[in-house]
């Protein structure tokens, strides 16, 4: 079997306020092969953010603590490295996108200059060559080269996007971590930085975790997906399975809750409900209790997680086989 | 009868250094009781707008605006305040369009408050039972907005919009920040009160499943312009309007596989500060031709389907390609 690129083990993320403990992520397993684009999805305070942000260990220091787990990236546990060797890794092995294009930039530098900063931090070359890299990047995103020497406030968001998504690609990083990346940008915008980025990604082999909470836009991009409710993984699988045969009742509502384009019914079916509190978590399954088929095992013991299906795994009884 | 709102050619200008911003050009439309129009578009192509000169948040440029077959366009301070209270605004961010000093029952009380004529025990019951219809527990009555989710503050904006029983609401992107599951409940909220009260609702959005789903007809907005407007389905079924194609192309659609083609379009909208006359799309279309830079007249389609293309009929038959 191929190697891993990427080995999430036991995952868990603790925020601290002055009167609580917010249990943001817990016990999260999840692994990446080389290539593969996973879909993250799940609603706000989920924890999607904050996975991305353990595995390139820019947590806020003075609130978030890793409680337990490692992150194996290519085998080697990132959480154990020196902060030295993970900015070797960070930018340059691993990239990460930001949701929104008008506050990952510096405002006072050109964009020219922010490119070309990533490229020289990672390699030994002279000003003007890494410039000149930052012009291919450019090019590469659909900008002409001729605006290097701009600043961010004269581009417009779409543009900004592509500048991010340049920045990140310029040391050819193994593994991008895309978190919203489209979510502030207009539908026709969109397409275009989508259907950029699936062709950068095919010309580069770039893996990439895609953190969104548009179905949407997984089905358009993704090839696998991981949905996360109140800080854990509770199915994975790959966009067909999930798509088309979703197995935890939490999937099964996020689907029936959007409203389609083919729809006839004049009515939704939301979840009933909202997802508990991060602070004070149920100790079962924490959907239990929005969960139509909840049973008092449920409300008891949290599920283990269950393979469906080879590469379909569902952390609910209801996926437990008897035998 | 006359419809509840009839809008003749309006136009909303801003003066600019630049020149004056056309947000809205020239939009006639109009709108009946219990009906939604929803109106759709890019971030500035005037839909917003739009909402708001309806309502005199801001003052009209030209064009008239007829409620209840009475001309509304220039009302007197005294004939604008009996206006609010018939029509009403939910705005679109949950998080600032709340006072956070007050608490919830304070924020859905003030409308009444400022409207008079009620006792306290009258204005504390009414309150009571708006909460109960837009499904905020009593409890909550005395929570701060900063305590609630987004779902619960964009419920007490719906509570403050209903209070004075209005019979037209702008909704101005009520559920855009809100997550799917609970945009489905605020959705569901919204047209139940729809078929109990009869509003008629104009329903602001660039999220186009949405606004399938809620809207009798869909207006699709471009560069202020009103490009083409159609029942709901007719304009899903058979878009005309290239820009039109290109938008709802351009949504996701969560299907795998999804075998949908997507009609790109090159570049970005482009200012609305001192326009050609002509076709505002024609500069990203890729059937511009000559005729394009005229002024488009809005045709006929079919009955309630208008478009403003000149070649719309030629390019019926064209299959799009990628």
């Amino acid at each position: 079997m191929a190697e891993k690129l990427l080995e999430i083990k036991n995952l868990s993320v603790e925020y601290h306020s002055d009167e609580d403990i917010l249990y943001a992520v817990n016990n999260v397993n999840l692994t990446l092969e080389p290539g593969e684009t996973l879909g993250l999805v799940g609603e706000t305070g989920a924890g999607k953010t904050t996975i991305a942000k353990s595995i390139m260990r820019i947590l806020p220091a003075a609130q978030a603590e890793i409680t337990s787990g490692e992150i194996l990236y290519r085998g080697e546990n990132l959480l154990a490295l020196k902060e030295k060797e993970m900015q070797k890794v960070r930018g340059n092995k691993i990239a990460m996108i930001f949701q929104d294009p008008m506050t990952a930039l510096n405002p006072v530098e050109t964009v020219g200059y922010q490119i070309a900063e990533a490229i020289k931090r990672h390699n030994k070359i002279s000003r003007n060559e890494a410039a000149d890299r930052a012009g291919d990047m450019l090019e590469m995103v659909g900008i002409p080269r001729e605006r290097l020497g701009e600043y961010p406030h004269q581009f417009s968001g779409g543009m900004k996007q592509r500048v991010v998504i340049a920045m990140a690609l310029a040391c050819n990083p193994e593994l991008l971590l895309a978190d919203e990346p489209t979510t502030a940008l207009d539908v026709t915008i969109q397409a275009q930085v989508l259907d950029m980025m699936r062709g950068l990604k095919e010309k580069l082999g770039t893996s990439v975790i895609l953190i969104t909470h548009d179905f949407g836009v997984v089905a358009d991009f993704c090839t696998a997906v991981a949905v996360t409710y109140a800080g854990e993984i509770i199915e994975r699988g790959s966009v067909d399975r999930i798509f088309n045969n979703p197995q935890h009742p939490y999937t099964q509502g996020l689907f029936n809750s959007l409203p389609s384009l083919e729809a006839t019914s004049r009515r939704l079916k939301p979840i009933k409900g909202l997802m508990p509190d991060p602070t004070a978590l149920p100790p079962g399954c924490r959907f239990c209790e929005r969960c139509e088929y909840a049973t008092e095992e449920c409300a008891k013991k949290a599920p283990e997680i269950y393979e469906v299906e080879p590469g379909h795994t569902v952390k609910c009884f209801r996926a437990r086989r008897d035998d | 009868m006359a419809p509840l709102l009839e809008v003749h050619n309006l136009k909303k200008y801003f003066k600019t250094k630049a020149g004056p911003l056309h947000a809205v050009d020239d939009v006639t439309f109009t709108l009946d009781t219990g009906k939604t129009l929803g109106v759709v578009g890019e971030s500035g192509c005037g839909k917003s707008t739009l909402g708001r000169t309806l309502l005199h948040l801001t003052d009209v440029t030209d064009g008239k605006i007829f409620f209840e077959g009475e001309d509304i366009t220039y009302p007197s301070r005294s004939k604008l305040k009996k206006l609010r209270e018939q029509m009403q605004i939910i705005f679109q961010d949950p998080f600032s369009s709340l006072d956070p000093r007050m608490t919830v029952g304070e924020a859905i009380m003030e409308p009444l408050k400022m409207r008079g004529g009620m006792s306290k025990a009258d204005m504390q019951a009414k309150t009571k039972e708006l909460m109960d219809t837009v499904g905020l527990a009593a409890r909550f009555e005395h929570s701060y907005p900063h305590e609630l989710d987004g779902g619960r503050r964009q419920r007490i904006g719906i509570a403050r919009a209903l209070s004075l029983d209005p019979k037209f609401i702008v909704c101005d992107e009520p559920v855009s920040a809100l997550d799917v599951s609970i945009q489905a409940q605020v959705i569901n909220l919204m047209l139940d009160l729809q078929e109990e009260r009869g509003f008629a609702y104009m329903f602001v959005t660039h999220d186009l499943s949405v606004v399938k789903y809620i809207s009798d007809e869909i207006m699709v907005m471009y560069l202020g312009q009103m490009v083409e407007k159609a029942p709901s389905d007719e304009l899903f079924a058979n878009t005309l309007h290239p820009y039109s194609k290109a938008l709802l192309s351009a949504i996701p659609i969560p299907k795998y596989p999804n075998n949908t083609k997507r009609i790109l379009i090159e570049g970005e909208i482009t200012s609305p500060i001192n326009p050609k006359p002509g076709c505002r799309f024609a500069a990203r279309c890729r059937y511009a031709c000559e005729a394009c830079s005229q002024p488009q007249k809005l045709e006929e389609y079919t009955p309630g389907h208008y478009v403003a293309c000149c070649r719309y009929k030629e390019l019926i038959n064209i299959k799009e390609e990628m």
